[in-house]
């Protein structure tokens, strides 16, 4: 059972919000319904489900209804309809006791601007969620100094918010929302005010963090780069619908349409791309089966100077170059004996194109993409900057 | 003349009679009200002033307010030295019973203001009805010279002590209402976001969140409650109000220059003290 499943869900800010929906339903635009009705429509219809211990990222510029959608789910926004179920329980139709339940209980949020306490030391800070549930105060304290202890902000217990810089400030954020122990984290633009060196290294510990302590988390960002970096799966909005819901990959290799692609198109796809996705089928001979004439045939027939050597399981067993396969064949051998070289270039299928770059750059002969020893393909240079482009054909299905 | 003619449509309209006819109304339906509030706040009042600031030496009186002057203002000299001079210089002039009557009244007026406006704030801030409504009202009793309410102050509760206090309370709780009903409407939205995200009642926001940030704000409102007391207690002596201010009225009634001044001198005196203590309260805490 996924932890948040969001069906349906629309909010439209003004005086008739009905009459908005109903102008949705017939296909009018977010700007056609303002100009009509006054009604500004914040989320319109969007339905996704956040599965147990994942990174769900919600993407979309400024406007685009994210913030909105995010504060649906805990609702400090009533919803206009549609329903959003937390564990399976319809949180839309719960009363304020219940209510205050699940948000005690099941999720905390993070915010963009920190939003800690300027009257209230760092523990006092990380311990509110739990003051307001009531806990005792030995047992809060040590949850609270725990829950700073994984940020690493274990020894500013006593200062002030204010004597702490925008990043550990942002760490003090999320102490407070680990000291509950909640089942989810809302995260919202949780480090969009940080400078971009800080933002990566608490990217970095997100999903540190996330790994060490399986928790779900829900993350708004308006930075691809960050949505790219962090989600395991992401969500992209466009005026307040979900334009498409597909992991980094999908999204960037199949955008769903013209917007995404033209979103998309700046992204620094090296960061993305990894050696799976840019490899391609190897050419190559078998030990146990060719000899030097098969091999030199071979590159002759496919145009290259030198071709990857395999057993019959496609366990890479080296290399050879065309120049020491003709020596060879004068010679009469029959076997790679002496002329199968090792000194292969080799990476794995998660390798990213920024590592292989520097492989590529000074190598003479392809990249190898190895698994458990096995030849799964081969990198030569044209691909990487034909992928790097946008253009170049990128293999996503086969992952 | 035709054209004044024009405006005689109808005869004078009798408002001036209906507010009478109205707080004549007041003053018998609630006699049963007004007469014993007056008789029970007369006692405190007497007791407060005559028992117990009357009853301790004005040296140690003296000593108090400059030990409390000197840790409000961040344990510096400058105020407790001037609250010794400045006491010492009533008492010296013998209004101390004059001074110690004004306190009284100004203690007790700003007590009661802060113990309505608060609250008032609190709910006006909560209800944007209730802002709209509240918000003339508070204009109203603000600009209404302060003299125009010790004449309904006197229909009710007579001379004296009380009467005062009532005049002042209309007269100086609009401060604390407004600044506590602003200074909760303008804590940050992610703060109050952030209380109703992880959960909080409506009270644990009140008291762990809105009030927390908009003391400063409250304070700021609470002192100028307690200055406008202070002016309204003056004007009070004019319904028989003891204090400083009789001892001005009095004087202005005989012409006597120089006791008017000495008086008046004492009531400056008492304002800057009780300004500055007020004020430190706000930023002592607030930093």
């Amino acid at each position: 059972m996924p932890v948040i499943e969001v069906k349906n869900l629309s909010k439209v800010f003004g005086r008739n919000p009905k009459q908005a929906l109903k102008l949705l339903d017939q296909g009018l635009s977010k700007d056609a319904i303002l100009k009509e009705t006054g009604n500004t429509v914040g989320v319109n219809r969007a339905s996704f489900s956040v599965e147990a211990g994942e990174i769900f990222v919600i993407m979309g510029l400024s406007g685009s209804g994210k913030s909105t959608l995010v504060r649906l789910i805990n609702r400090l926004i009533e919803p206009t309809e549609g329903s959003i179920l937390i564990d399976g329980e319809e949180l839309s139709k719960m009363d304020q006791k219940a209510l205050r339940q699940v948000r005690r209980e099941k999720m905390s949020m993070v915010f963009q601007n920190f939003a800690l306490f300027p009257n209230r030391s760092i523990l006092e800070n990380a311990e509110f969620g739990l003051e307001i549930q009531k806990v005792p105060k030995e047992e809060r304290k040590k949850k609270a100094k725990e829950a700073l202890d994984l940020v690493g902000l274990g020894d500013y217990v006593n200062q002030s918010p204010n004597q702490l810089s925008g990043g550990m400030r942002q760490r003090v954020g999320l102490a407070r929302a680990l000291a509950n122990d909640p089942e989810f984290l809302l995260m919202d633009e949780a480090f969009s005010a940080l400078d971009p060196l800080i933002r990566k290294d608490m990217q970095d510990e997100l999903i540190d963090i996330q790994s060490r302590m399986k928790k779900t988390i829900l993350f708004i960002t308006h930075d691809l780069d960050e949505a790219l970096r962090i989600g395991d799966r992401i969500a992209l909005m466009k005026d307040g619908s979900i334009v498409q819901i597909g992991t980094p990959e999908e999204i960037l290799v199949n955008p769903a349409n013209d917007y995404v692609e033209k979103f998309v198109e700046d992204v620094d796809r090296s960061k993305v791309l990894t050696a799976e996705h840019i490899m391609k089928r190897p050419e190559t001979v078998n030990i146990e089966k060719h000899g030097p004439r098969v091999a030199l045939e071979r590159m002759r027939e496919e145009g290259l100077s030198s071709m990857f050597v395999v057993d019959s399981k496609r366990n890479l067993k080296g290399y050879i170059t065309a120049d020491d396969a003709s020596e060879a064949r004068k010679k009469d051998a029959n076997s790679f004996d002496g002329i199968l070289k090792n000194d292969i270039p080799r990476v794995d299928k998660g390798t990213s194109m920024q590592e292989i770059f520097d492989i590529i750059h000074d190598s003479p002969i392809p990249v190898a993409v190895v698994e458990d020893g096995k030849l799964m393909g081969i990198i030569v240079r044209g691909a990487v900057i034909a992928a790097l482009t946008g253009d170049g054909e990128v293999n996503i299905d086969n992952g | 003349m035709a054209n004044t003619g024009m405006l005689d449509f109808i005869p004078q309209i009798p408002v001036a009679e209906g507010t009478e006819t109205v707080t004549d109304w007041l003053t018998d339906t609630f006699a049963f009200l007004f007469d014993p509030i007056k008789e029970y706040l007369t006692i405190v009042m007497e007791f407060v002033a005559e028992t117990v600031l009357m009853g301790i030496p004005p040296v140690i009186l003296i000593l108090i307010t400059a030990v409390i002057a000197f840790f409000i203002s961040g344990k510096k000299f400058g105020l407790a030295a001037f609250s010794i001079v400045g006491l010492w210089f009533i008492y010296n002039q013998g209004h101390w019973d004059n001074l110690m009557n004004t306190v009284t009244l100004v203690l007790l007026a700003s007590l009661l203001s802060i113990i309505i406006g608060v609250p008032i704030g609190i709910l006006m801030s909560k209800s944007r009805v209730l802002e709209a409504i509240l918000s003339p009202v508070l204009d109203f009793m603000q600009t209404m010279p302060a003299f125009v309410y010790l004449i309904p102050a006197v229909a009710f509760f007579g001379i004296g002590y009380v009467p005062g206090v009532f005049a002042s309370l209309i007269f100086a709780t609009p401060p604390t209402v407004r600044l506590t009903n602003l200074g909760i409407r303008q804590v940050s939205k992610e703060l109050v976001e952030a209380s109703d995200a992880f959960g909080s009642t409506g009270s644990q926001k009140l008291f762990k969140v809105e009030l927390p940030m908009a003391r400063p704000t409250i304070m700021a409102g609470i002192n100028q409650t307690v200055m406008l007391s202070l002016s309204m207690v003056v004007i009070a002596s004019m319904i028989g109000a003891p204090g400083l201010g009789a001892e001005v009225l009095s004087s202005l009634q005989r012409a006597s220059v120089g006791t008017g001044f000495v008086a008046g001198i004492g009531i400056v005196i008492l304002a800057i003290i009780i300004d500055r203590i007020t004020q430190n309260m706000t930023r002592g805490k607030a930093s």
